[in-house]
């Protein structure tokens, strides 16, 4: 027997697919059908490639493994007896798996949701609402000289942002890179991001829609009395538009601390009105941190195939809309699905008790290339191939931009779009 | 085989109008008289009935990142234009904005069988081509927006059009496009410092190049590449009163030059500046008449709910403006921008008004029917379902005259439409819906009936109601399947994706690396769309 050849295979300009950010110059060595190394990956990324197992593995009914046709039948069965189904998740698979998981979902007449009803929502309930003035990350590097960081933490969620797009990149119009750009980051408390920012407006937490609503009245010129807004000095404010108005270019960042605290939509849509007036002045343009990979494309899919971007019924055989009535969390916590099919999110791990608990009590379904807390509770596992590891396919960067993401190691598993495919066909309801 | 036998056949490309004709088809293709073979073939009696090409869209917006930005941002567009799915077709919904699905039925249902996507922003074209994936029915290509790229306006500046000239083919090859769009050259750069163009020789900020050099530049580009269609250009000052002027000097700016002249109603007002417009069609008009270089579609503005949407960055923040209507904008990174806002055309809006009199007024006036075409720049000046609508009003004038009967007499007062009583034939209609815009844009095997071509076919029930007529058909064939019966949907197959792939000198890749390194946000090599994203594609020889 000959010595084995090390035959180390280095691939450049991998794409990590972990978060909204989707880095696309990442550099991944592969030895002998594993990954060995990752190169100018973040913390959050590193995992998607160097925990994943990507051996062949059964899928499982009840914890059993069983051959793939057998789950495959279980599967559409659950799916062919249940009167109100629901699919959830979406956002760390490719659009190929997503555009499928919208055909299962109108052929079922079942409810489909995705991440963004924990995270984003608001933020199309914001744009729905009052619009969004926006624009790509190279416009930011390019040209952004003033940053406005609210509600998010990228130097936690996002690592790469400040270096990659934001804070420090040298563009055409910023060639000195941090020296360009004045950053200011508002919160509810100090973090991580607050150490790069040249201002840090400490807001109150549940004071953002006041302060916001006071930005917008300041920028028009109104005269305020009160000292301090939502524990904000107010000079501090009037420092902050006399900042925006004057700037060449700005650019909003905005998180879950906008989202998810008191104010939900209105808090997004008095910052992104904000941003649309500032426009009179100087340009001014947001992007919302989007947090999964391609929760970011689940929008763009459902919004093409059914015209809306999350909370979707085709229960009466065309697509509704219904934020509240349709999203998963509600519809667990009443106990209005009686079968899930949950893809590429673990939502038991995420979701109040009232609404996980319930993915015990109905016959669930789950895709996913990890091991997952919802995978334990589910009737019917699919181990399915990771997506920009050993799987290609697509994913949109938390500015709309499409990526291919290209598989470094060979394929082993079944794909979600494979697994998807051979549901949509084995299920009856709907011929 | 199949056979639409007996038929009124118009098929101007053939010059066949409205004789008594047989149509044969086989393997997707019509066929040659000594190709036929009668037996066992598959007869479709058309006697008494209209046979027509299937419908050539040359200007629409249908798919891509501002289209379903549009989707996404109107769910009041689609609450109450909503269609279930049925055993073989998928649910849908949107009346201005519909989702892809409902996009190729409606489309197919209407006759038409052909649609080109307007603008895709070369960074996001991997979007549109997988929107164009989810969208059944239609053969499709997109147009690619290039007059304010950076890499195309650094060429010029230095004096390379040849480095331009191999920069467009490798754009046009990455993205997998139709062909060059250009959107108010230089205005949408100018845009990112809050400014826009007003003139041919403005300045484009940061590049020392004028709309006129772009225009030109891209113009000779696209005869240098022997491209299929012509550069396909949205020109300055688009929605602006007085724009008629400046609309006039573009089409001479090209000395000759071919190009296409988009949704050319939003850019044939006269009047001052700054004041209320009136039309500018006659001017605009002539210029066309007098200049067989240059081809027009109208933009005819339809009253009702429309979604407006375009690369024009600025307009879209002027249109915000104006209306106080929820605006979205999208820069895209060193290429183009862009923007939606939705707009209600009322008729006792004297704009409105104005806009609807000047796009009959440029169907009229304009004399040769192979060189002006029916849009309604989907979805900006009504959605495309409305085109029956309009073909009554070119083929009616005693419709015509009604309608204009309900226009606010302040806006009619001395408009020439009450004096135009032109008619479109049928022949006409066939030429301005079909075999015109094939022929514009360089699709040989579309828009007509001869030997070879696609067998995409259209046939009416000829009414005097003209609006039903186009409506309805009573079949649609699509590469010799019948796909709609009475107006209705029978079968869901999937279209193909039209692109072009122009060849160019690889030496240019060694600045574009550069390029990305230094401006872009996604490396050149993440870049191209690839050939996986077009699972039907089908190449269009260039010239």
């Amino acid at each position: 027997m000959s010595p084995r050849m090390s035959a180390i295979r280095v691939i450049e300009n991998v794409v990590c697919s972990f978060c909204g950010c989707l880095c696309d110059d990442i550099v991944v060595e592969v030895d002998d059908g594993r990954i060995t190394r990752v190169r100018k990956v973040c913390a959050n990324g590193r995992g998607l490639f160097t925990h994943y197992d990507p051996a062949p593995r059964r899928p499982t009914v009840d914890g059993r493994e069983v051959a793939w046709e057998e789950a495959v039948a279980e599967a559409a069965q659950i799916l062919d007896r249940a009167d109100s189904p629901l699919i959830y998740g979406l956002s760390s698979t490719a659009t190929e798996a997503q555009r499928k998981a919208v055909a299962l979902a109108d052929k079922l007449g079942a409810m489909i949701d995705t991440t963004s009803s924990v995270c984003h929502g608001p933020t199309s309930l914001a744009m729905q609402a009052v619009g969004e003035p926006t624009c790509t990350l190279g416009e930011v590097r390019n040209r952004a000289d003033l940053l406005l960081f609210w509600g998010c933490n990228p130097a936690v969620s996002h690592i790469r942002h400040f270096a990659r797009y934001s804070v420090t990149p040298k563009g055409t119009l910023t060639p000195k890179g941090r020296r360009d750009r004045t950053v200011v980051v508002v919160d509810v408390r100090p973090t991580a991001s607050t150490r790069a920012a040249d201002l840090f407006l400490q807001v109150q937490p549940g004071a953002d829609f006041e302060v916001l609503a006071t930005l917008r009245a300041l920028l028009q010129g109104a005269e305020i009395e009160a000292e301090t807004v939502g524990g904000v000095p107010t000079a501090q404010l009037q420092d902050l538009v006399e900042r925006m108005r004057t700037c060449r270019f700005g650019v909003a960042f905005m998180g879950m601390g906008l989202t998810q605290s008191r104010g939900r939509d209105l808090n997004v849509s008095e910052l992104f009105t904000l941003v649309a007036e500032l426009n009179q002045y100087a340009r001014f343009c947001v992007i919302p941190m989007r947090g999964h990979g391609n929760v970011a494309g689940a929008d763009q899919v459902l919004t093409w195939q059914s015209g809306y971007p999350f909370a979707v019924s085709f229960a009466r055989g065309y697509p509704r809309y219904g934020p509240g009535e349709f999203s998963t969390v509600d519809v667990l916590a009443r106990g209005e699905a009686d079968a899930a099919l949950i893809l590429a999110s673990d939502p038991v791990a995420h979701f109040p008790s009232a609404a996980a608990r319930q993915l015990e009590h109905i016959p669930t379904i789950v895709l996913d290339p990890m091991p997952t807390l919802t995978a334990q509770v589910a009737r019917v596992v699919f181990p399915t191939a990771c997506y920009g590891v050993d799987a290609a396919g697509t994913a949109y960067r938390m500015d709309g931009v499409p990526i291919r993401l290209r598989p470094v190691l060979p394929p082993a598993r079944p794909t979600d779009v494979d697994v998807l495919e051979r549901i949509i066909e084995a299920v009856t309801v709907g011929n | 085989m199949l056979g639409i036998l007996n038929g009124q056949v118009y098929d101007p490309l053939n010059g066949v109008d409205g004789e008594k004709r047989d149509i044969w088809i086989r393997d997707g293709r019509i066929v040659a008289p000594e190709e036929v073979e009668c037996k066992g073939a598959e007869i479709v009696d058309a006697t008494g009935l209209v046979v027509m090409p299937g419908g050539v869209d040359i200007h629409s917006h249908v798919v891509g990142a501002k289209v379903n930005a549009g989707r996404k941002f109107r769910p009041e567009d689609h609450r109450d234009h909503a269609r279930a799915r049925t055993s073989f077709s998928r649910s849908g919904s949107g009346y201005t904005v519909p989702t892809t699905h409902l996009t190729g039925y409606l489309y197919t249902e209407m006759g038409y069988t052909t649609v080109m996507e307007a603008a895709t922003a070369p960074l996001v074209a991997r979007h549109t081509h997988e929107e164009l994936e989810d969208t059944p029915m239609l053969d499709m290509g997109a147009f690619i927006t290039m007059g304010n790229n950076h890499f195309i306006m650094n060429c010029i500046r230095d004096g390379q059009p040849g480095k331009a000239r191999d920069y467009v083919a490798w754009l046009l090859g990455a993205t997998k496009g139709y062909a060059i769009k250009i959107v108010n050259p230089g205005g949408v750069e100018n845009w990112k410092w809050g400014r826009n163009v007003g003139e041919l020789d403005d300045e484009v900020i940061g590049f020392g190049v004028t709309p006129r050099q772009i225009i030109t530049t891209l113009a000779w580009v696209n005869d240098e590449l022997g491209l299929p269609h012509v550069p396909h250009i949205h020109g300055i000052n688009l929605g602006q009163s007085g724009n008629a002027r400046t609309t006039v000097e573009t089409i001479e700016a090209l000395e000759g030059r071919r190009a296409h002249f988009c949704h050319l109603q939003f850019l044939s007002y006269g009047g001052e500046p700054g004041k209320l417009p009136r039309s500018g069609a006659a001017g605009v008009a002539r210029a066309v008449n007098e200049h067989p270089n240059v081809t027009v579609d109208v933009g005819q503005v339809v009253f009702g709910e429309a979604t407006t949407m375009t690369s024009d960055g600025p307009l879209q923040y002027r249109l915000h403006q104006l209306t106080g209507h929820k605006w979205l904008n999208d820069d895209v990174e060193g290429e183009t921008g862009g923007g939606v806002v939705p707009v209600l055309y009322k008729r006792q809006n004297l704009f409105n008004a104005m806009q609807w009199i000047t796009g009959l007024e440029l169907f009229l006036l304009v004399d040769d029917p192979w060189r002006v075409f029916l849009t309604t720049d989907h979805p900006n000046a009504g959605p495309f379902v409305h085109y029956p609508h309009v073909i009554q009003l070119l083929m009616d004038r005693d419709y015509r005259a009604e309608a204009l009967e309900g226009i606010p007499p302040r806006a009619r007062k001395g408009a020439l439409l009450a004096e135009l009583d032109r008619e479109y034939s049928l022949y006409e209609i066939a030429i301005i819906t079909r075999a015109g815009t094939a022929r514009a844009l360089g699709l040989k095997n579309k828009g007509h009936l001869g030997a070879g071509a696609d067998a995409d076919v259209t046939i009416y029930t000829p009414l005097d109601d003209r609006e039903e007529m186009f409506a309805r058909p009573r079949y649609v064939l699509k590469d010799g399947e019948i796909v709609v019966h009475d107006g209705q949907l029978v079968r869901e197959r999937p279209g193909r994706t039209l692109y072009v792939a122009p060849p160019y000198d690889p030496g240019i890749e060694a600045d574009l690396r550069a390029h990305f390194e230094a401006c872009y946000t996604i490396s050149f090599d993440n870049y191209p769309v690839a050939a996986e994203y077009l699972p039907r594609g089908e190449m269009i020889p260039c010239g």
